[in-house]
């Protein structure tokens, strides 16, 4: 029976069977197809940890921020309170307590021993909110009273300190009454470098510890009623206390400061997250790739039967939407469960305990995030289902591509770096940093590519057509039809970039720590030498062989004027360039007619300052300084030592040389003008080993108790100890790569194992030995690996330079043992998982394979 | 009067082939009425299955026009001819093409199922009984022999009641027997349902059993020849 169509009313195929079909045509796939987008699993289950450990930290943050400065405003400034800050201050219907805070030595007399301390001294029932937390509890209350001191718990069990026993700071001693387990507003690991120690502020001036030029800083705490708009009356009245340098913060200040802190870390976290997300996407493209490749037959066949090509599109999309939602929504439970460990890893890094709670926030952005990017780079191996010929079905024929599809080629990759722009965008609100980002990423893509098209390229042209049959086989199968080279080189090889990167860099960043403390470069620094104890302690020095590498007076003073206009005139200009830190400065100035060995001039003429004999006073500064400043050779500047003016002017510029351990000055003045000022000095030595160091310093303590002494031994083991810490972070992140990494790996393996089963399984049916196809498996996969590591270590190595050389502006270190146990584990990976991947070809028989894998 | 439901106008397929152009059809005319069988001969690379895709709208012609039941295939958009596939003809192919995901007698709804045909299993069921594989019905093609994956091919062809029929060297994989049992089976489905019937075959045998045989050499057709025979 015959019967006419219009072909105007075309039908539309039913949703229903589309869904159906899809569903149907899964069944036989679908352990496949999980495998295959299970590589996002993990970069999503970073991104939801991260996202809901930030926002917890966030949320936390906002309630516990009153406990982290402990009043409702704090006024800091490194003098006591001014004249009109004062008046300001007394006018405010306010509870008060205040705080005088310096670093000094505390010596132990108990056990003959002495550390660099963070001394505390308070008045007054601070804080308001939160509670030092101290045992006994009773001690919290009665230090301020008793010439007692609570001492950080870590300190007491690092010295074997007991209650009861005895502390000295300066002149005067204390009893230890309580360790103290947390103070208020401090972070864990700065209390490593300098402990600290709580004593009442009475006590202080008895120490003797509170000289002109000490390191102190003054702060005042307040608590006002609830109702009172504490930051409105702070914006009202900030400027009038910049005028007398000190600065202002209300809890709101502390909730944005204490947020900003930990926004570096959320973004470099976040910044691992994507990168193993987006190694993830590749594994899912590259999936899709080869599963749509695989269902050219079927697609042909459909088509011949009468389905539409966008039809036979929507069949496989719907598989990929389902397969990619379930793994997309498994990866954001992961990362939920993932967020439990986080604040145990940073715990040194959070000013308090981080709540676990599930952030529904986070586990719909990472859903959102991570299906929109499974979908994206899905579709452009789904797109090429709309051009499979219904010819297919007669003959091999050559899919034609369209025009169509090109602009949707681009299309979608277009949109995948502006979703990765906006994403970097939104997290660290810098375009330019997400631009960069965006671009080095698809240069190492695009590197990683033309890599393998080159490999392809030289391996066809100079094929080693004498090397044994394996070999032959094993090379033959990187540019053979259906080869993994691309896909693997790609995925492995970025991979291995982004961990050696974070290998290399922790390596450099240790390494310049270290050679701090190398050769000739001075160990042990002392300050707070009053000008009569100078001497003595050159001798004590000497008498040990140790070198006075430096010997320096220091005036301390403050920046009254510039450029012909007062301090005050310039802060009610809006239009300055001057920066705030330059401006309120305590500098701390010496004088000296040479410039030192780290100091290299680089405008003007240094014997102005040298010969400080003429009439104007000509001054050297820093290039960091005069930069803050705004200021040039010529320009004047108007100081305020110790109440007397000097008027001065910049006669040179000096860079110096960040990189080794030296005191270093800002401010260098001419000698002849501030001998008679009141001064104190430092001293800058080398000692040869830490028993010395430690008998110095003890000996010191007990003689000149007001000096303090920096061990700079100390220093390195505290910045080890975080970057050791760090590294933990990095590490615990990288995991997700690695494991990303090894997930797309074998899934592209995998794949790899479908398109070669019948070549294999034939090589076994023509004779091949269970050891020549393992032979021809491990030839193909160990050029794969180490080529993948050779190029993601040359990515690796390039990246971290530019890191080193224009971000952290450090000398460049490459230490070679992770870098080269990177590559031989990536290497060995790659090909171990090669060969478990062909153990089942190998040891079963050949029909029972195909009929399994192929039928 | 016979109506047309075939014509070939003109039609000539060349292929690109690195510097130069391969000329696989030249020039080729011919109609087919309803209800005719016919069989398309001739040796290897002579085009007969490009003519078989031309015919059936699978690929366009470099010159000349393809007209199905009175409609023009030639300036058809993809989707179009992917409705007329659907409607109006079925396949048989030498290697099956059975979709390997999908069990028998899904495989045969798949034409009614693309139409929205709600009978679409009802009908596959009945076809499956007609071709004797009921008890077959859940298995997947890999668990059938190659002749009961044909008889699953031909019932899928027959799901659709279309007006013209494709067999591509429908024997050509079977053995003697079997092939004997499939062309048996063709001819009576094809008697029963009155559809148009193109097979292309190297098998003389199999095309003597068809009203009439076109032969093609090197492109061209060197003879169109109505033959007596009367298929059983």
């Amino acid at each position: 029976m015959l019967f006419r169509i219009n072909i105007s009313t075309l039908y539309m195929t039913s949703w229903l069977f589309l869904f159906r079909t899809a569903y149907r045509d899964s069944r036989k796939n679908r352990g496949k197809l999980v495998l295959f987008m299970s590589s996002i699993i993990l970069g999503i289950a970073a991104l939801v940890a991260i996202n809901s450990f930030n926002y917890n930290l966030l949320k936390d943050i906002d309630r516990e921020a009153a406990g982290l400065l402990g009043a409702d405003l704090a006024v800091t400034g490194n003098r006591p309170l001014g004249p009109n800050s004062q008046k300001i201050l007394d006018s405010l219907e306010a509870n008060q307590a205040s705080e005088v805070e310096m670093l000094s030595m505390a010596y132990f007399p108990d056990k003959g021993t002495s550390q660099f301390v963070r001394i505390k001294a308070l008045d007054g029932s601070f804080p308001f909110y939160g509670r030092l937390e101290t045992s006994p509890a009773e001690a919290a209350h009665s230090f301020q009273v008793d010439q007692s001191a609570l001492v950080d718990e870590t300190l007491m069990l690092e010295q074997n300190l007991k209650i009861g026993d005895r502390l000295k700071l300066g002149e005067e001693s204390f009893v230890i009454s309580g360790s103290l387990k947390a103070g208020i507003g401090n972070v864990g690991l700065t209390s490593s470098f300098a402990p600290m120690v709580y004593i009442g502020q009475q006590y202080i001036q008895k120490t003797g510890l509170i000289q002109p030029g000490s390191l102190i800083n003054y702060s005042y705490y307040y608590l006002v009623d609830p109702t009172f708009p504490i930051d409105v009356w702070k914006e009202e009245r900030v400027d009038e206390f910049r005028k007398e340098s000190m600065s202002m913060e209300t809890i709101g200040d502390r909730q944005a400061n204490v947020s900003d802190a930990f926004n570096g870390l959320y973004n470099f976290l976040n910044l691992v997250a994507l990168v193993a997300l987006l190694l993830g996407c590749i594994g899912v493209a590259s999936s899709v790739f080869i599963y749509i490749k695989s269902k050219i037959p079927a697609i042909a066949i459909f088509r011949c039967l009468g389905l539409k090509p966008r039809d036979a599109f929507f069949i496989y999309f719907f598989q990929i939407l389902i397969v990619g939602a379930i793994s997309v929504i498994v990866g954001a439970s992961l990362g939920s469960l993932v967020q439990v460990l986080l604040p145990e890893i940073l715990d040194d890094f959070l000013p308090f305990e981080v709540a676990f709670q599930i952030s529904w926030k986070a586990i719909l952005e990472g859903i959102l995030i991570g299906l929109s990017m499974t979908l994206l780079f899905s579709l452009l191996p789904l797109l090429s289902a709309k051009n499979i010929s219904p010819m297919r079905t007669l003959r091999l024929v050559d899919n034609p591509g369209s025009k169509w599809s090109d602009r949707w080629n681009l299309v979608i990759y277009l949109a995948i770096a502006l979703s990765l722009i906006l994403f970097l965008l939104r997290m660290t609100g810098d375009w330019k940093l997400s631009l960069y980002f965006t671009l080095g990423l698809f240069g190492a893509f695009v590197l990683l590519f033309a890599v393998a098209q080159l490999i392809i390229i030289l391996l066809r042209r100079y094929f080693p057509r004498q090397w044994s049959f394996e070999l032959r086989q094993g090379i033959s199968n990187l540019y053979r039809p259906n080869n993994q080279t691309a896909i693997l080189l790609v995925s492995i090889g970025l991979g291995t970039a982004v961990l050696t990167t974070l290998f290399i860099v922790q390596g450099f960043l240790l390494k310049n720590v270290e050679s701090m403390d190398a050769g000739n470069q001075p160990n042990m620094f002392f300050f707070g030498i009053e000008s009569s104890q100078k001497d003595s302690l050159a001798q004590l020095v000497s008498q040990r062989d140790m070198p006075l590498i430096q010997q320096l007076p220091i005036v301390t003073m403050r920046l009254e004027g510039w450029k012909g206009k007062s301090k005050s005139d310039w802060l009610s200009d809006t239009t300055r360039a001057a920066r705030g830190w330059a401006i309120h400065r305590e500098s701390r100035v010496t004088y000296r007619n040479y410039l030192d060995d780290n100091e290299k001039l680089i405008r003007g003429d240094f014997n102005k300052t040298a010969d400080g004999v003429s009439d104007s006073i000509f001054i050297s500064l820093a290039t960091s300084y005069s930069e803050a400043m705004d200021i040039d050779l010529g320009d004047e500047l108007v100081f305020n030592v110790q109440g007397a003016m000097l008027r001065t002017y910049v006669g040179s510029i000096r860079k110096i040389d960040n990189a080794n351990m030296r005191a270093r000055f800002l401010i260098l003045f001419p000698p002849g003008i501030l001998e008679d000022a009141p001064q104190f000095h430092v001293l800058v030595t080398k000692s040869p080993d830490p028993a010395t160091t430690a008998e110095v310093r003890n000996l010191v303590v007990k003689t000149f108790p007001n000096v303090s002494v920096i061990d700079l031994g100390m220093v390195l083991e505290t910045i080890r100890e975080i970057l050791t810490k760090v590294s933990y972070i990095i590490q615990f992140m990288a995991v997700f790569c690695i494991l990303t990494g090894l997930v797309v790996l074998l899934s592209s393996l995998l794949l790899s194992k479908y398109q070669r089963i019948k070549e294999s399984v034939l090589l076994r049916t023509l004779g091949a030995s269970k050891q020549q196809i393992n032979r021809i498996n491990i030839t193909e996969y160990f050029l794969l690996g180490t080529l993948s590591a050779l190029t993601g270590t040359l990515i690796a190595i390039s990246a971290s330079y530019l890191i080193a050389r224009f971000q952290m502006e450090l000398e460049f270190h490459l230490n070679w043992i992770p870098v080269i146990i990177m590559f031989v584990s990536v290497v060995v990976f790659t090909v171990l998982i090669g060969l478990l991947n062909s153990r089942e070809i190998v040891n079963k028989a050949p029909l029972e394979v195909l009929r399994k894998e192929v039928g | 009067m016979n109506h047309t439901i075939l014509q070939i106008k003109d039609v000539s397929k060349v292929y690109p082939s690195g510097q130069n152009n391969l000329t696989v059809l030249e020039d080729i005319n011919f109609s087919i009425n309803q209800g005719e069988t016919l069989s398309i001969v001739g040796p290897s690379g002579s085009g007969k299955t490009t003519l078989l895709g031309l015919c059936a709208g699978l690929d366009y012609p470099s010159e000349g026009e393809v007209i199905l039941d009175g409609q023009s295939l030639n300036n058809l958009s993809e989707n179009e001819r992917a409705l007329i596939r659907n409607q109006k003809i079925g396949f048989i192919f030498q290697d099956f093409q059975l979709i390997p995901t999908l069990t028998a007698i899904e495989n045969v709804a798949v034409p009614l199922e693309l139409r929205g045909d709600k009978t679409a299993m009802p009908v596959a069921e009945k076809l499956l009984a007609r071709v004797g594989l009921s008890d077959r019905s859940h298995h997947y093609p890999s668990q059938l022999s190659g002749g009961e994956q044909q008889r699953i091919c031909i019932a899928r062809a027959f799901s659709s009641a279309p007006a013209i029929l494709f067999a591509d060297e429908p024997t050509g994989n079977l053995d003697d027997e079997t092939g004997s049992q499939i062309e048996a089976l063709l001819f009576a489905l094809n008697h029963e349902e009155g559809t148009t019937l193109v097979i292309v075959t190297h098998d003389l045998d199999l095309a003597n059993r068809t009203n009439r045989i076109i032969r093609l050499k090197g492109g061209h057709v060197i003879s169109d020849q109505y033959i007596n025979s009367v298929h059983d």
